[in-house]
């Protein structure tokens, strides 16, 4: 079993997945799951490293488990090669865009008094809402349009967005309540 | 406020109405690597409530044109919040804290969980419950932008405006499937230079 899930990687074969997310990293606005599509195609479509259905988990494992959903592609590489296939796919997504950010950040912030730096985030914020309210809206649609329990899954989304306006109360436990309500299979 | 009125590692001293702020670059990787552990399905939602509400390290404004430049920026949105956060106090030493306390931890819960899902994926609670864990992430993206909307109201573009953008930017990724890319470049450039004009 481990043997088909984790297949043994060539250096040459690692050192390409490495290079792959290296050049995502750079191509990943908007967040890490806006290049899963072209990873897809990489590590399934193209060399059958992983399956379809073990794609689909490693994202969904990432989004149940706490910490940043970027950590579905240190999942992905996990499932290719083992640990250093999951070194190979994080170090690859982390180091390119880390390094940018803190570039780009420092360049700003030394100039954020000029009219063109209060521009820019001026003119960005109202997208920076749209796109949150996307990436709810297409997390949410596979849960409302195709489980069986859409009805539920809909209940669910609607309780944990009043919950969080309305009290102060942790997502944790929020996400507690949905891990019971699907596992009673209600959403 | 002057240009040079003061800059303490990298804070705006001129306004200061002594702001809360973290305390070393370990404060910054406990309060990360705590709100990560919280952040179930993502940790924008936590993110937001700790930084902004629990810790009052960024008010909300702050917050909003953090997440945004983190947005337009390749790479993971709430890595790039933290390594600008770090940078911002402790330089990169405090980003690089940051971005560890926000990985360190849930790396390792996650790969554990990697191993033992192979073990119980065909037990249906197990899939059901990564269900619903999944809808109510959704659920909290979305009450965090709702919670985000209040910011539109102080924009120099005006909030109808404002809004307007909003309203386009999820059009074109939901219904019309742009790729981001675009959405940034035709809508984010209009905005700009919007914004730009109405820019004293």
């Amino acid at each position: 079993m481990s043997a088909m899930l984790h297949p043994a990687l060539s250096s040459a074969e690692l050192l390409g997945l490495f290079a792959h997310f290296l050049v995502l990293s750079l191509l990943a606005i908007g967040g890490a799951i806006t290049t899963a599509p072209d990873m897809h195609r990489y590590v399934v479509a193209e060399h059958h490293w992983i399956s379809d259905a073990q794609f689909s988990a490693s994202i969904a494992i990432a989004q149940a488990a706490p910490g940043p959903n970027v950590l579905f592609v240190a999942v992905i590489g996990w499932n290719v090669a083992g640990p250093i296939g999951a070194l190979a796919t994080m170090a690859g997504t982390m180091l390119p865009s880390t390094a940018l950010t803190l570039i780009a950040t420092r360049w700003g912030q030394r100039r954020r008094d000029t009219r063109f730096v209060r521009a820019f985030k001026t003119g960005l914020t109202p997208l920076t809402i749209g796109l949150l309210v996307a990436t709810g809206w297409l997390l949410a649609r596979p849960y409302v349009d195709f489980s069986a329990q859409g009805a539920g899954a809909m209940a669910v989304i609607l309780v944990s967005i009043a919950l969080m306006l309305r009290t102060r109360l942790s997502p944790m436990w929020m996400v507690a309540f949905g891990a019971v309500v699907g596992a009673l299979g209600w959403a | 406020m002057t240009a040079q009125a003061g800059e303490v590692e990298g804070r705006d001293v001129a306004g200061a109405i002594a702001r809360p702020g973290p305390t070393s670059a370990g404060d910054l990787f406990f309060a990360f690597n705590r709100l990560a552990l919280q952040g179930f399905g993502g940790v924008l939602a936590v993110a937001q409530r700790e930084l902004v509400e629990r810790k009052g390290w960024l008010t909300r404004d702050e917050f909003v044109e953090m997440l945004a430049l983190s947005q337009v920026l390749p790479g993971p949105n709430v890595v790039n919040l933290g390594l600008m956060l770090g940078d911002r106090f402790f330089g990169l030493k405090g980003a690089l804290a940051a971005v560890a306390g926000m990985l360190a931890v849930p790396l390792v819960i996650v790969l554990v969980l990697t191993a033992a899902y192979a073990e119980f994926s065909r037990l249906a609670a197990v899939s059901g419950a990564l269900r619903g864990m999944g809808a109510v992430a959704a659920g909290l993206i979305i009450a965090t932008a709702i919670r985000l909307m209040a910011t539109l109201g102080g924009s120099r573009l005006g909030r109808p405006l404002a809004a307007a953008f909003s309203v386009l930017t999820f059009v074109t990724i939901v219904w019309l499937r742009w790729p981001l890319i675009w959405v940034v470049a035709g809508l984010g450039t209009t905005a700009v230079a919007i914004a730009y004009a109405r820019t004293p």
